[in-house]
């Protein structure tokens, strides 16, 4: 993976420093919360409910096992002994003190890490698919041209007082595991004539106006990245509107504009863009692309795998996927457990993670959007052992893409714009399916659970989601159908009238015994909701 | 404390700004003024009469005026580039980035602060209007 060299860590050492002034200046009374809150958002610094939040960034979501041991460390130092990944691949602390947060940042620097424009109107951590380098289906590895755009994006002076925040995500396969469409930019590298290129598609994203994003060009050169990255960005700088922060995403401008009028502008600055300089030569890619090559694979590593152990055939079944490497596997570590908080680790699984990517998978680990942890490639001679380990520790549940292995949201319990929790209510559905025969059974289903508007739980797209709002003061859950952040980008529809926690679980049941009565064949929830419509489904809620 | 900031040499323009459209529709103004929300490229052809722009930030997160600032450079422009209103200390490092060599803040600065914030990072990673060498340059040289 990406090692900084000595500009890299100047880079985040000086923002240490600026960081730890301006704390100063804060702690002394020379600057008002309000002057300060801008420079805070820029390092990822939020007032929630109780605390400050932490949003650490894990660049396209990979990291080593000194970065993640260090996160252990901030957990069990700074914070209440745990973190929480998030959807955006970074992880959280939830109860930080203002006055700690810059040795919290020099900690981070020391592993080459930061908290760089993880919130604020910004560009914001860049994404990718979480099985990028291991993935059977990948046309390139996308990080390298992940990480040119992470350098580029950070202390951009022109794109850092944007409209609204503006999300990137590059991926390299046709599977879209990283919700790609669903960003404000999303990349897919692809081929043309034998060269790699990107294709971009603009103006995606959840939040209250949910939107598929176009593609706008099918293919730009790997020399002219950034050039056309700065044309999209300036288009929407200097034109998304700026008087209501709920109109302000760049998915409101292409929507207004139209995609065709919003692409000619981009295309005009890019012709412009493109004169000035601003793309680093291709040699700078190559430099990139050598720190991911691949780890030294066992060529000679056998396919084979004893599953006579009955738990642990679920758990391959479920949690494991093809590599490109034969004899390897890319195994994903639940955060999921019946009952738990989806995404959030304790210090003692953090570190047990970081010494099992160490032993078994060449010192790499992955956060998936999923709120997951992936250990990218192990030997599959070694899973046995791998999974006895995890189980110990309450980090196997065999439950990848299965009902309870939910994204949700902070909600209420921490979050100072939520209407209702999303917590309690995962751990009440985890708790409710929590027979695995049963959850295999309903074979793939993406549940996906926001506690206000704004979808920070990617209720949109859920297979079924679920939407906390404020009812009279009592919390209220809308039940969503139909949504999907893969390859087959669809946006959920909202059943009818919402329900009482209690009420909105019963109505998740109703909802799955359809789906198994109706379905056909093989076909996954997805496929049958497409197939039988809405309807149906409504009939069998409200009758 | 500072009301006003410079970051050249050549003689303070005495002329008044006036606005877009006035400065569009007069021959022989050599100041203008411009709103965020307005076009900076209408002024591209007329830039050789032009001694002063002033580019308004109504509040310090609107900053659509960074870009407006970008573009006047990227076209040439070599007189003064003035940011007024909402200019803060902690942004000052990047207006200079983007272009802009004259600051009219509404409220007044700390130029120790300012200083201190101008020459904290030694490196950039893009290349702006400002030729500072990005740090991609530097490694490939």
């Amino acid at each position: 993976m990406y090692q900084y060299d000595k500009y890299d860590q100047q880079m985040v050492d000086t923002r240490v420093a600026e960081f730890r002034d301006q704390v100063e200046r804060r702690l002394a009374g020379e600057l008002t919360e309000d002057q300060f809150k801008p420079l805070r958002l820029m390092n990822g610094l939020y007032l929630q409910l109780h605390a400050y939040m932490l949003r650490v960034a894990i660049p396209y979501g990979t990291l080593n096992s000194k970065q993640m041991r260090m996160l252990g460390h901030i957990a069990r130092k700074y914070d209440r002994d745990y973190g929480h990944f998030t959807t955006r691949q970074n992880i959280q602390y939830n109860w930080i003190k203002l006055e700690d947060a810059p040795d919290i940042l020099a900690d981070l620097a020391s592993v080459e890490m930061h908290a760089i424009q993880t919130s604020g109107n910004c560009i914001r951590n860049i994404s990718s698919d979480q099985y990028a380098g291991a993935a059977a289906d990948e046309i390139a590895d996308p990080r390298p041209w992940a990480e040119i755009l992470r350098q580029w994006s950070s202390f951009h002076p022109e794109f850092s007082y944007l409209p609204r925040k503006f999300k990137i995500a590059v991926i390299a396969s046709d599977d879209d595991r990283a919700a790609m469409r669903l960003h404000d930019i999303g990349i897919q590298l692809v081929h043309k004539d034998g060269e790699l290129g990107a294709k971009f598609y603009v103006g995606g994203g959840m939040g209250r106006t949910p939107m598929i994003a176009p593609e706008i060009r099918d293919f730009v050169p790997a020399d002219e990245l950034i050039s056309y990255a700065e044309a999209c960005l300036r288009v929407y700088n200097r034109y998304g509107r700026r008087d209501n922060k709920y109109k302000a995403r760049i998915k409101i401008l292409v929507h207004e504009l139209g995609k065709e009028e919003y692409t000619r502008q981009v295309e005009e600055e890019f012709a412009h863009m493109k004169t000035l300089g601003l793309n680093p030569p291709v040699e700078e890619l190559a430099r990139i692309t050598q720190y991911f090559a691949d780890p030294a694979f066992d060529t000679g590593a056998s396919d084979d795998l004893d599953l006579s152990d009955p738990d642990f055939k679920l758990w391959v079944d479920q949690n494991t996927v093809a590599h490109k490497q034969p004899g390897y596997a890319i195994a994903t570590i639940s955060l999921k457990p019946k009952g738990g908080i989806p995404g959030d680790a304790s210090s003692a699984q953090i570190d047990l993670m970081a010494d099992l990517a160490e032993q078994y998978s060449f010192d790499e680990m992955r956060v998936t959007h999923s709120q997951n942890i992936v250990l990218p490639h192990v030997k599959k001679s070694d899973l046995y052992a791998l999974w006895q380990k995890l189980d110990e520790a309450d980090l196997a549940p065999a439950n990848l893409h299965l009902i309870t292995d939910s994204i949700a949201c902070p909600g209420l319990d921490y979050c100072s714009l939520a209407n209702a929790r999303s917590i309690p209510l995962a751990q009440k559905i985890s708790e409710r399916f929590a027979d695995l025969g049963r959850q295999r059974e309903l074979g793939e289903l993406k549940l996906k659970i926001s506690g206000c508007i704004n979808a920070c739980g990617h209720h949109h797209a859920g297979h079924i989601g679920i939407l906390g709002v404020d009812r009279k003061g009592t919390e209220n859950y809308q039940l969503l159908l139909g949504g999907s952040a893969a390859e087959d980008t669809s946006l959920a529809k909202i059943t009818g009238p919402g329900f009482d926690e209690d009420g909105v679980i019963d109505a998740i049941e109703t909802v799955t015994d359809l789906y198994l009565k109706e379905r056909q064949e093989d076909e996954r929830f997805i496929d049958t909701y497409r197939r039988v419509g809405m309807a149906a489904f409504k009939e069998a809620i409200y009758g | 404390m500072v009301e006003a900031i410079r970051f050249r040499d050549d003689d303070v323009h005495e002329e008044p700004a006036v606005s877009l459209d006035a400065f569009l529709d007069q021959s022989n103004a050599t100041a203008v003024r411009i709103e965020a929300g307005e076009d900076a490229r209408l002024l591209l052809p007329l830039l050789d009469r032009l001694a002063l722009i002033e580019v308004d930030f109504p509040v310090f997160g609107d900053g659509r005026g960074y870009s407006a600032a970008q573009i006047l450079r990227e076209a040439g422009y070599k007189g003064e580039l003035r940011a007024s209103g909402d200019v803060l200390v902690d942004q000052i490092a990047y207006m200079r980035r983007c272009g802009f060599d004259a600051f009219a803040p509404d409220a007044p600065i700390d130029a120790r602060v300012m200083d201190k914030a101008l020459e904290l990072y030694e490196e950039v990673y893009q290349g702006t209007t400002d030729s500072r060498t990005p740090i991609w340059k530097r490694r490939h040289g």
